[in-house]
């Protein structure tokens, strides 16, 4: 394969062009940028020409895994993909798989799985300012940010049973119910996360370092980023109002009065105060789901999509029969394709499944939204300093697991 | 029960819609990949759909067409989904490249490149983007074993 660009040398060391240009290598493991990411730049001073951007290094085959194991086999590995927000992910193929299915849960499952949804938007967004105000070296607000990400962790640790990698869905429910007291010590967390965000807002928002720096850089049109397919807060930036919970509501997003922020520039400091927006209307969310929660049963009732309740197992034949046959050969939708769409942290997490009618996906795709965004970073940084690719990449808030899979 | 969309794509296309059909909403069309260039343009000119969502691929051996392009769009202006397939004959596939049209095409087609072989004409810079150079085989198709080891590179320098 021949590569485009002459100018990019194929050794590591510094090169110095012909017309007094330098190539400069970023990455893949570099202090400045959280994640596993290379980036060749040409740069003239301190100015970046052109780029070139190297992925692949955290890509661990969840479509070709995916496909050679049941439907319920794969809810874990999609923890792994967005895995500062892994409950979307678990929401994103658990909906998936029903609508291929032809299925609907019962209400009460799908206000839960709104709610932890929300907590998992927040805790992206706490991963993403923090990060990158750490990464501009504001180090105190990071640990304000991750003090208001551990406490969500441990709420959706109190329910779920993990931190990271909860595996909370199933193919037609969830794994467990809420705690009993989930309504009062998400009271408290939310004490937390506000007074952690309102803290972060004053050391951040009017903060002039962190304006200079934010403010017109990584800069992208509207037209740019349409044609880019960017989604999500980083689209939302430029002024585009497009979110999936809105403009194709799943699960019961319809029944809740919220608000999409939009920005103006599509420059970093939009995304970030976005980001910000984004977080107080998740917590509007989760408030008003859980004033509306209604009783009743978090399970689908058909024994073909779901486990039958450990007591049904041990005193009837059907119930056996379901329990043995859904462990052997798990959930079989019949042959079809769908794609569902939710709205991840970072844009539109949508899952193509392609089922041929047995109990494993003939085809697992999902569509990342960090695979957009980091594909239009070459364009974003393009012209601007390499001290800025810090920011930019930052509010791209690239989630390795996510992009490669 | 079709929809407007796919009606309008069948009677502008009339000799290359395959077929359509709206399993569980999603609305599909199947495409012969000679169309394929003019009617995303179509798609995306006439039908205002701005958004490439995703582009990718699925192997079906060992059926006949083996490959299929899978492309989903969406229109933020009318807030319509369309998935847009195309069987792809032969062992190598080749198909028309969709960058002219959206920016986004240019990594969905490197990865459907270095996941299926898929080779798109007229694609700027086609390389893979996963896999490193050097990787043998693609390593989504239906005949890559799942445990299969990869020779050893030699060092760069």
């Amino acid at each position: 394969m021949e590569k485009k660009n002459a100018e990019i040398p194929k050794n590591w060391n510094l090169e110095h062009l012909e017309d007094g240009r330098m190539v400069l290598n970023m990455g893949p493991s570099h202090p400045a940028m959280h994640g596993i990411v290379r980036i060749l730049l040409t740069v003239d001073g301190e100015r970046v020409m052109d780029s070139d951007l190297e992925i692949g290094y955290l890509h661990r085959g969840f479509e070709k895994t995916c496909e050679n194991v049941t439907y319920n086999q794969c809810i874990p590995y999609t923890d792994r993909l967005n895995y500062v927000s892994p409950l979307i992910n678990n929401v994103g193929f658990a909906l998936a798989v029903e609508k291929l299915m032809g299925i609907e849960t019962p209400a009460r499952c799908q206000y839960i799985r709104v709610i932890m949804s929300e907590l998992s938007r927040l805790t992206d967004h706490l991963t993403c300012l923090g990060a990158n105000a750490m990464e501009l070296s504001a180090f105190t607000v990071y640990f304000y940010l991750i003090n208001a990400r551990e406490a969500l962790y441990r709420l959706t640790d109190s329910v779920a049973g993990g931190r990271i990698t909860p595996a909370y869905t199933r193919v037609g429910g969830l794994t467990q119910d809420l705690t009993p007291d989930f309504k009062s010590s998400t009271a408290e967390v939310f004490k937390i996360v506000r007074k952690n965000l309102s803290d972060a807002d004053k050391m951040l928002t009017r903060n002039r370092i962190f304006y200079d720096r934010l403010r017109g850089t990584g800069q992208i049109s509207k037209e740019d980023a349409i044609s880019l397919a960017f989604t999500g807060p980083a689209l939302r930036s430029t002024g585009v109002p497009l979110d999936v919970r809105k403009a194709t509501p799943y699960l019961v997003y319809d029944r809740f009065d919220f608000d999409i922020p939009v920005g103006s520039n599509g420059d970093n400091y939009d995304r970030y105060l976005v980001r910000m927006e984004e977080m107080h209307q998740s917590m509007r969310i989760v408030e008003q789901a859980l004033a509306q929660l209604p009783d009743g049963p978090i399970n689908h009732p058909g024994y073909n999509v779901i486990l039958p309740p450990k007591e049904q197992v041990y005193g009837n034949i059907e119930a056996l029969m379901a329990h043995f046959k859904l462990t052997f050969e798990g959930v079989k939708p019949p042959k079809g394709e769908v794609y569902q769409a939710v709205e991840g942290g970072n844009g539109e997490v949508g899952f193509y499944i392609v089922s041929d009618g047995t109990g494993n996906p003939w085809r697992v795709r999902m569509r990342p939204p960090s695979f957009a965004l980091t594909a239009g970073l070459s364009k974003m940084i393009k012209g601007g300093y390499i001290a800025d690719i810090v920011s930019t990449f930052g509010q791209i808030n690239m989630i390795g697991g996510e992009l490669e899979r | 029960m079709s929809s407007y969309l796919l009606e309008t794509l069948k009677s502008k296309f009339p000799a290359s819609v395959l077929e359509t059909h709206a399993f569980r909403g999603d609305e599909t069309a199947v495409l012969k990949k000679e169309a394929l260039p003019e009617a995303a343009a179509f798609l995306r000119n006439e039908l205002g759909f701005d958004f490439l969502m995703d582009l990718t691929a699925a192997d079906y051996a060992p059926r006949a067409p083996r490959f299929e392009l899978v492309c989903h769009f969406y229109s933020s202006k009318h807030n319509y989904r369309l998935r847009l397939k195309c069987p792809l004959e032969g062992e190598n596939p080749a198909v028309a490249s969709l960058t002219p049209l959206w920016a986004s095409a240019n990594w969905f087609e490197r990865e459907a490149y270095d996941m299926f072989g898929i080779k798109f004409e007229g694609h700027p810079d086609l390389r893979r983007i996963l896999m490193y150079d050097g990787f043998e085989g693609y390593p989504l198709r239906k005949d890559y074993p799942l445990k299969k080891r990869q020779p050893r590179i030699p060092h760069r320098d």
